[in-house]
């Protein structure tokens, strides 16, 4: 049995939405390089739509993966729905995880998160700092 | 192109091995300890076995113990000395930060029972020194337990030299010699070993055998209880298809060694100088005193696992110490130890060759490792961090 699902393997091995948005109107960035793993997003949104969102992840292939598929997930979709992403939704369109590597896709639903509060940041929209709790499942930060 | 390059985890089995081994799965099946004689001729298998193995390390026969592989082996001689040292008052022994966990995790047992242990500082020159192990030799110490070379990094011990120190000292030398042997001359009398611990199958033999050698004389305490196997000291019936392969393996290996090494450190040097073309990594590993067969790299602004994945799809088997590839947090503790810091160690590549491989094998991996580097880097936020300067390069 191989280590990934063939979904994560497709994802690694041609990731979808690699790169950055210079004129980007939310980026978000989480985990740290003592880890092993940081994961970049950035947001360009119109009119409450996320209209393209573009990726940069250091890190293993399940992290570059579930970037890779939660990007795909938010890309067209409304702000309301990429808030209301889990990493829990990322596992399961990647087909699963090994458990050791559920954390990656973890750090994909905080880097959109985070991208969307500097979003609302940017554009002194009010929003509960409570939907964007401090990255409170990975035990890398601790 | 398949390039197979982690043969510091584990070789294809040599067809003498395969061959050597055959017989004794369905013809010469007895029980070495049953009277009758198919089983005499197993136990004939058995003492040959025993005899090449010696004598491939200039031991005589009697000195070596056939276990299930080299943890075992590694376990036995160091709780052996320990219990040994014990009785004298000794509770000090002096080890490598580098060893193989068989080692570690085995001391830090001996920790908790109230032995005191110095690991030496790898730091410099990715190696210790002879004047290191001179110098944390105490009255108190029961042993010098370093392996013979590294598997991560290659560093090849200066063996020679503590075995002359720790006989002077009149202090149990023990050995993991996993990585070397098969591939270094060794001679345990002239080197001094009292224990060296062996594997099979890092030599193109068996998976699941090993030995240990134990200097005649030397009081050994089991770790496998039951029958009177192994002169007393390890029960259990003998694995004698996984024996005789291992044996066979090492006889070829040993009358091979000054064709095949030069041959490995071509294959070797040819990628050591080709991956050094890449901006900011760094060698691991002691330059010079090197196994013939290790290329070790930290790559900096990449994480191992992926590269690993994308080496595999162009049919490149490789490994790394990162922390994704272990599961564990932590990247490997031998970079570390040498002074790799997480953010870099995270991103290592070990290549280890044999003398399976090809220079045309070296070519592919040459022309691979370069553009899956550059492919993760690009989509790296470290890497656009440390090339607009936002972070600063530690390579």
């Amino acid at each position: 049995m191989a280590l990934y699902s063939e979904k994560v393997m497709d994802h690694l091995m041609h990731p979808r939405n690699v790169g950055i948005l210079e004129d980007a109107d939310g980026v978000g960035e989480v985990g740290n390089a003592k880890c092993g793993d940081i994961m970049k997003i950035y947001l360009k949104i119109e009119n409450d739509i996320i209209v393209d969102v573009k990726f940069e992840t250091f890190g293993c292939g399940s992290a570059i993966a579930s970037s890779s598929m939660a990007t795909e997930m938010i890309k067209g979709k409304s702000i309301h729905d990429a808030m209301a992403l889990t990493n829990k939704a990322v596992t399961e369109a990647l087909d699963g995880l090994p458990a050791h590597k559920i954390h990656c896709s973890v750090l994909a639903e905080e880097a959109i998160k985070n991208a969307l509060r500097d979003y609302y940041d940017r554009h002194n929209i009010p929003y509960d700092p409570a939907d964007f709790p401090d990255c409170e499942h990975c035990e890398h930060c601790h | 192109m398949k390039v197979y390059a982690d043969n510091a985890a584990t070789t294809a089995m040599s067809q003498t091995a395969i061959q050597a081994m055959l017989p004794y799965f369905d013809k010469i099946y007895g029980n070495p300890s049953s009277l009758h004689s198919i089983g005499q001729e197993a136990k004939e298998a058995l003492e040959n076995a025993r005899a090449t193995v010696a004598q491939c390390l200039g031991c005589e026969p009697r000195e070596i113990l056939f276990t299930s592989g080299g943890s075992e082996a590694d376990n036995q001689a160091i709780i052996s000395a320990a219990r040994f040292g014990a009785r004298m008052g000794k509770k000090h022994i002096i080890t490598t930060a580098f060893e193989h966990h068989a080692v570690l995790h085995t001391l830090n047992r001996l920790e908790k029972e109230g032995f005191e242990v110095t690991y030496l500082d790898v730091s410099h020159g990715h190696n210790i020194t002879a004047q290191q192990v001179k110098d944390a030799i105490r009255p108190d110490t029961a042993l010098v337990t370093v392996m013979y070379a590294n598997n991560e990094i290659g560093s090849i011990l200066p063996i020679p030299e503590i075995g002359a120190i720790c006989k002077a000292a009149g202090v149990t030398f023990h050995t993991d010699a996993v990585q070397a042997v098969g591939h270094l001359h060794i001679n345990v009398r002239e080197q001094n070993i009292d224990m060296l611990s062996l594997s099979g199958h890092k030599f193109h033999g068996p998976k699941g055998v090993g030995a240990l050698y134990v200097r005649k004389g030397f009081p050994l305490v089991n770790i496998i209880e039951g029958g009177a196997q192994e002169r007393g000291k390890r029960a259990g019936t003998e694995n004698i298809p996984g024996i005789c392969g291992m044996a066979a393996a090492m006889k070829e290996a040993c009358d091979n060694i000054d064709k095949n090494m030069p041959k490995v450190a071509a294959m070797r040097d040819k990628l050591i100088a080709g991956l050094s073309q890449i901006p900011h990594c760094a060698l691991n590993g002691d330059p010079v005193n090197r196994l013939p067969g290790n290329v070790s790299f930290c790559f900096e602004g990449i994480e191992g696992e992926s590269l690993l994945l994308f080496l595999d799809a162009k049919g490149i088997s490789a490994s790394s110490g990162s922390a994704c590839t272990s599961g564990s947090l932590d990247p490997s503790h031998v970079l570390l130890a040498i002074g790799r810091v997480h953010d870099v160690a995270h991103g290592s590549l070990r290549l280890s060759l044999s003398e399976y491989n090809t220079m045309e094998e070296m070519d592919h991996i040459l022309t691979a490792v370069p553009e899956v580097v550059q492919y993760l880097r690009n989509m790296s936020p470290v890497w656009r961090d440390l090339q607009t300067g936002k972070r600063t390069y530690i390579l």
